[in-house]
């Protein structure tokens, strides 16, 4: 050919794609959602930032426990006077109401919650919103058929349940644990995490435009104190909570001789295991996906990497390969993949993890990366050598830091894969549907993904074995967990 | 441009010396492209959407366009052509916009083979090479001396390009030598013009075929794998524009000898060109965005380029009588 041979640094450079924050109308201080009304809080105010740029975003004051209190009244009020005399239908209703508006305020939420979270644009567009919708739409179906379900003739709901939910998937949590709430007839209490409590409140706006009758769903803001005096209040009914193992312990210590009914979804460290005769692009997506989406910041994240001694190799280079196209960046961008890490509080113990994986003697490697200067920010990192030994094969990270270890067999595999006290969830990827399901069966993990990983969907249950708690989310299980008389499955 | 003479050496790239043992027979080529990794249908697709929403914009869109235009085999291939219709063609292909001289040539243009006579004449100078189909396209169903034939035809006539198609009956029940040795005889007849190997995905069917018809097609010395022949639906497609680009990386990984990739038939807007410039950046990397690497084979895509192109530096869409009709 006559054209001159193919040079290399042929740049193909993405010019920025920032999605415009204009839609989203952010208020200089945000206070309580009580009895289907904003008021402030009576305890001390605390800002929330921006984790991109460090921007304080708004000031938020906290719920004390007078401002719990009156939460729980409300809830209690609303669950005898309205939301338990209500016809079923009337119930779902108002949830297909509330699935319809998400819908159409998808983007302001997405971006809020991208701003508040620091998660990718892309993500909160096109995984969290949707399916937090999705959830609204699936509970609100079952309102009423409740009776169809499995628990009995005529299920009864348990009164106020108190949610407290993380920092992560702050939308999607809260979609996890209001919805079915909701759909099986209680009213509730929320409290969002300290760090993104936005998206709870532009929730709350959309409960009011969905005349969702006053007191059902109340949203308070605070730290760990409100959370306590929240979960600790005597007038409610239910407890779910989703966050560290450590606060679920406490918990479950003080709902212990109480009525309270108590789910709780907690940490993990999920094996991904790639078996030779594994599609090897796919599963090097599949990685990716399960130890980079949302930064990390994903209690099922696939967080343990095994992989058969056989390709090791291959897949190790094919994911430093692809590691180096990931785009670190700008939240709000359109085109990046990872976004900024949740808090400095956050970083802080990412990096202090890696560095005590480096010092245990793991072989640290990240793809060069220039990461913005102001906010919080980790490259996405690879640990290669890791043995079950090491603290990065056995703590939760909870970021954007992959543990990388091999197995011979598959024996070797399932006995490695078991090896944690948490049990929240698993990858296996293989071309064989027989060892599949074989491999499958013996995963002591509530979530064993087969060929892909991080799928959620509203009508899957979702829930941890071990030191990953107890009850399920989602599915027909999920009502389970908000209905009076019905033992978890 | 001058007609390469005939090469009647061995072939100028002979099997890479690592894979002499994988092509020996039909059995050795079987068990090889039978333990390549199996490629998963809903993996692969669902990596191709992830791509799709990458959003391009100002500066990029307009590099991106540039160089979509640039990696364009303008392309006619219907019964009713004519030598007016390649003049029209390759005047297009020389200069795709009349009133903006920065707007830069087609990489390609490519027609039957009886008509390539007429495109030597018309591109003389310019540098857009003259593919042309062959090896009994779009079919391939005739006896190996008649695809021959139709090869030596094209590359006397002045081709510098063949875009063949592979067996595909040979490839489904499992013949893959016949292919194999097919594919190395056309290259043979090629002499010193390149060879696009035309797999037929919608024929092959499964992602899994793609892959190794991807492959027998590079070991076999194809310097170009291409998707279609734009003759039968499903063409190109993104997932399988993915499978085979991911190939050609691993070719390249393996052999350090870089193969080309050409989807063609379906792509016709600005947006679908875009996102296989995307899938190239994020697959194999940016070195393979180069006509000698990339093409992409499509007819009404150029003129959904021109719009887009004229759009960005206006700030106003003109209109399909802005373009010129083909």
């Amino acid at each position: 050919m006559s054209s001159s041979p193919p040079t290399a640094a042929v740049g193909f450079e993405y010019a920025p794609a920032p999605e415009s924050r204009a839609i989203v109308d952010l208020r200089a201080s945000y206070g309580l959602f009580i009895n289907g009304e904003f008021v402030d809080g009576q305890g001390p105010s605390f800002k929330s930032i921006s984790p991109a740029t460090e921007e304080v975003l708004a000031e938020v004051s906290a719920a004390d426990a007078a401002d719990v209190d009156t939460a729980v009244r409300a809830a209690r009020r609303a669950y005898n006077g309205t939301w338990s005399r209500l016809a079923p239908a009337e119930r779902g209703k108002y949830l297909f109401r509330i699935a319809r508006i998400i819908q159409e305020r998808s983007r302001e939420l997405a971006v809020l919650e991208s701003l508040d979270n620091g998660k990718p644009i892309r993500e909160s567009r096109d995984v969290d919103v949707p399916l937090m919708a999705a959830h609204f739409f699936y509970y609100a179906g079952w309102a009423d058929k409740l009776a169809y379900a499995g628990y009995g003739p005529d299920p009864k709901p348990l009164g106020v349940a108190a949610q407290v939910i993380p920092w992560n998937f702050p939308l999607l949590m809260l979609a996890w644990k209001i919805a079915p709430a909701l759909a099986a007839g209680n009213t509730v209490v929320l409290k969002p995490a300290e760090t993104t409590p936005l998206t709870a409140l532009l929730f709350a706006e959309v409960c009011q435009q969905a005349d969702l009758p006053p007191g059902v769903v109340n949203i308070i803001n605070g730290a760990g104190n409100t959370g306590r005096a929240l979960v600790e209040h005597p007038d409610i009914d239910k407890i779910a909570f989703t966050g560290s193992t450590e606060v679920g312990r406490q918990i479950a210590i003080s709902a212990a001789g109480t009525r309270k009914k108590l789910t709780l979804e907690l940490g993990g460290k999920a094996a991904n295991i790639i078996f030779d005769d594994a599609p090897i692009d796919q599963a090097v997506e599949g990685i990716v996906n399960g130890i980079f989406f949302n930064q990390g910041h994903v209690c099922c994240a696939g967080s343990r990497l095994l992989v058969q001694e056989s390709v090791a190799e291959e897949v190790n280079s094919s994911l430093r390969r692809r590691l180096k196209m990931l785009r670190v960046g700008d939240p709000l961008d359109k085109n990046t993949d990872v976004g900024a890490i949740n808090s400095a509080e956050q970083l802080a113990r990412i990096r202090e993890l890696s560095a005590i994986g480096e010092e245990e003697g793991a072989v640290r490697w990240s793809p060069p990366c220039d990461l913005p200067d102001r906010g919080f920010w980790f490259p996405p990192t690879i640990f290669t050598e890791v043995s079950p030994a090491h603290r990065i094969a056995r703590d939760e990270i909870f970021g954007p830091v992959l543990s990388v270890l091999t197995f011979r067999t598959p024996d070797e595999a399932v006995a490695k894969a078991n090896n944690t006290p948490y049990g929240l969830s698993a990858g296996i990827w293989s071309d064989k549907g027989s060892r599949i399901l074989a491999i499958a069966s013996r995963l002591r993990a509530g979530v064993v993904w087969a060929n892909t990983f991080n799928r959620f969907d509203p009508t899957s249950p979702f829930g941890g074995y071990k030191e990953s708690g107890y009850g399920r989310e989602g599915g027909r299980h999920g009502l389970a967990a908000y209905l009076a008389g019905v033992e978890e499955e | 441009m001058a007609a390469p003479t005939l090469d009647t050496a061995a072939p100028s790239t002979a099997v890479p010396p690592a894979y002499l043992d994988a092509t020996r027979d039909n059995a050795s080529l079987r068990a090889f492209l039978h333990g390549l990794p199996g490629v998963d249908q809903v993996g692969a697709e669902a990596r191709v959407a992830t791509l799709a929403t990458r959003s391009i914009k100002t500066t990029a869109k307009a590099w991106a366009i540039d160089t979509a235009i640039g990696l364009i085999d303008l392309t006619t291939l219907e019964g009713s052509d004519t030598p007016g219709k390649v003049a029209s063609l390759c005047a297009k292909a020389r200069r795709p916009d009349p009133s903006d001289p920065s707007c830069p040539p087609t990489a390609a243009v490519c027609v039957y083979g009886d008509l390539v006579p007429y495109a030597v004449e018309a591109l003389e100078g310019s540098g857009v090479h003259i593919a042309a189909v062959a090896t009994a396209f779009p079919s391939g169903r005739a006896s190996r001396e008649v695809k021959i034939a139709d090869v030596q035809d094209a590359v006397r006539a002045g081709a510098d390009e063949i875009d063949m198609v592979i067996d595909r009956g040979a490839f489904l029940s499992g013949r893959y030598s016949a292919v194999f040795d097919e594919i190395v005889a056309v290259k043979h007849a090629c002499g010193s013009a390149h060879l696009k190997v035309i797999l037929e995905t919608g024929e092959l069917a499964t992602y899994d075929n793609v892959r190794r018809a991807s492959w027998l097609a590079m070991l076999a010395g194809g310097d170009f794998i291409k998707t279609s022949t734009g003759k039968m639906s499903p063409a190109a497609t993104l997932p399988v524009t993915m499978v085979m680009l991911e190939a050609v990386r691993d070719f390249a990984g393996a052999t350090g000898r870089r193969i080309g990739v050409k989807p063609a038939g379906g792509i016709r807007t600005s947006k679908d060109a875009i996102k296989h410039l995307v899938l190239i950046n994020e697959t194999t990397g940016p070195e393979w965005l180069h006509p000698d690497l990339f093409r992409i084979g499509a007819s009404s895509l150029l003129n959904d380029l021109l719009l887009q192109r004229h759009k960005l530096r206006t700030g106003h869409y003109s209109g399909p009588d802005y373009v010129t009709v083909d």
